[in-house]
């Protein structure tokens, strides 16, 4: 595997250092402790939103840190969630008296360290509370595992409650927007090649040249289960159903349709994707009446995509619509 | 025996040397059911840790007489655990010493205290976590080690209690391999998580034994 490193050891620090340099008007990094702020600090009176996460998923969650989306972001080393005493901080630096909103990817790992930090928090006598991130149907029985993870839809999450704190929402509100959000967004995703950990320098997961993994997570680990290759309409189809049948969707309903990429899949075939998915939520009589496509939630240089349904209604529409200004997502 | 503070301090510098040694067996196992990171987080955790009982060492050169508790370094090790590991093995471990660390604020500890220590750990993992014995986690090594502690405490001394937990332990880990995990990472594989190790459940083996290396202060 070839990558454009220096040493393998550094790659997350180097990474950041030149995102700071690159979007200088909109973000600061920090280091030691790491964490991503936004240029200026909270915004007084405004709620305050923090993410965070393993590296390796660029340009979630720090290139969402800016105006209408994330007041600040912790990123881990590659693929391993952040520490407390990153989280910690980063809290501080998002909360301009209202409270702060962490929007947490359901990753027992990612919980673990965000309830550490939460509690230190609340200990230091800020406000603090969390929306848990689970939009990933692929895991079928959350009673026999850790739940369903937080992938592709943490982003609408974020962009939704994003610009819900930028109107003026209250901790309450923003908390109950971004559960909305949670509670009507469903993901599944397909990797037809495993991804290489910097450090670690060997492909995380072995897949064979016909194969693919349904049902994959974003931090490299396999999927549910492991198919042959298929033409891409087929594929979409494996994702799209039973994101569609787990939100049961009806007739009439309007949706937000995202293909995301996973890192190593060209924009061309996401369109490839977004276009069979289109043609199948019409079939059910459902109304794309928002679309985005492009590789926001990744897994490195992985191939492959995942397609995300968010079910809209007039608050939600009206919420994506707004204005955003971040360095991986602006309108 | 005294299992004062140099022996906890040996502990945890022989954890280092175990997770540095079995780096690569850990994140093969966690390759095949996990995300592929669990022994270079230990490392870089462990690490930290040897980093700052060192600076710790040096600033004490010249002071005299001072007590050193065990709690002490079994402290320092949770919270520098807590801030460098990341993933799920950073809380868990940070939460293991820093419950450890409450019941052994003595300059030397017994084998009752050796038994609540081990107890204190698992309760700690146990409350964070939220895992039970058989979902193929850590759980699954720290249980059995507790239970021999507490039978190997009845005859022996605290020697005795370590190497039973430590042997309990290892039993353990080996124990999660046919296992179908329903708590972590693994669980998110369904029934393709049989057939593998448990990471966690082998890192905690190795802790164990580590600490009953730490018995020969003659470095290994």
């Amino acid at each position: 595997m070839k990558k454009l490193l220096n040493d393998p050891e550094n790659a997350v620090a180097d990474s950041l250092a030149g995102f700071a340099l690159a979007h200088a008007d909109l973000v600061q990094v920090h280091h030691d402790p790491t964490y991503v702020a936004r240029v200026g600090g909270a915004t007084t009176g405004k709620v305050g939103l923090v993410s965070g996460g393993g590296s390796g998923h660029e340009p979630l969650h720090c290139g969402f840190v800016g105006d209408g989306m994330l007041d600040a972001a912790v990123p881990g080393a590659v693929f391993t969630s952040p520490t407390p005493d990153g989280i910690l901080p980063a809290l501080h630096a998002a909360d301009g008296g209202a409270g702060v909103l962490a929007i947490v990817k359901n990753y027992t790992g990612d919980v673990l360290n965000f309830d550490l930090a939460v509690e230190l928090a609340e200990a230091e006598g800020a406000r603090v509370a969390t929306v848990l991130v689970n939009d990933d149907v692929a895991v079928e029985n959350s009673t026999f595992t850790a739940g369903r993870r937080g992938v592709a839809g943490t982003l609408c999450v974020e962009k939704i409650a994003g610009a819900a704190a930028m109107q003026g929402g209250d901790l309450d509100d923003v908390t109950r927007i971004a559960q909305h959000v949670v509670d009507n967004v469903r993901s599944m995703g397909v990797a037809l090649t495993a991804c290489t950990v910097p450090h670690v320098g060997g492909p995380s997961f072995d897949l064979p040249d016909d194969q693919m993994e349904i049902g994959i997570g974003i931090h490299g680990e396999p999927g549910r289960r492991r198919v042959r290759t298929a033409p891409a309409d087929e594929v979409t189809r494996m994702l799209l159903d039973p994101v569609a049948d787990d939100l049961e969707l009806s007739r009439g309903e309007r949706v937000l349709l995202f293909v995301n990429g996973m890192g190593g899949t060209p924009a061309s075939e996401l369109y490839v994707v977004y276009g069979r998915a289109r043609r199948l939520l019409e079939q059910r009589g459902v109304t794309v009446a928002r679309s985005l496509v492009g590789s926001y939630v990744t897994s490195l240089e992985m191939q492959g995509a995942s397609v995300t349904v968010l079910r809209l209604d007039d608050e939600l529409e009206a919420l994506w619509d707004a204005p955003v200004h971040t360095a991986a997502l602006r309108w | 025996m005294t299992l004062d503070a140099d022996w906890a301090e040996r502990w945890i510098r022989r954890t280092a040397d175990a997770v540095a040694d079995r780096r690569d067996e850990l994140t093969a196992l966690d390759r095949e059911i996990g995300d592929g990171d669990h022994g270079e987080n230990l490392v870089r955790g462990f690490r930290a840790v040897v980093a700052k009982l060192d600076a710790r060492r040096s600033e004490a050169d010249g002071s005299v007489g001072s007590p050193r508790l065990v709690g002490d370094v079994l402290k320092l090790t949770a919270t520098t655990l807590m801030s460098t590991v990341g993933g799920a093995s950073g809380p868990l471990y940070g939460t293991a010493f820093l419950r450890a660390a409450k019941v052994t604020g003595h300059e030397a500890i017994d084998t009752r205290t050796i038994v609540a220590m081990l107890e204190s750990a698992l309760d700690g993992i146990t409350a964070r976590g939220k895992a039970e014995p058989g979902e193929k986690t850590m759980v699954d090594a720290w249980t059995p080690a507790v239970e021999a502690a507490e039978r190997a405490a009845g005859e022996g001394d605290e020697a005795d209690a370590l190497r039973a937990a430590a042997a309990a332990a290892d039993a353990g880990a080996t124990a999660t391999i046919p296992l179908v995990a329903t708590k972590g990472r693994a669980s998110y594989l369904g029934e393709r998580s049989a057939g593998h190790e448990d990471p966690g459940a082998r890192s905690t083996a190795l802790l164990l034994a580590a600490a009953v290396s730490a018995l020969d202060e003659e470095t290994v």
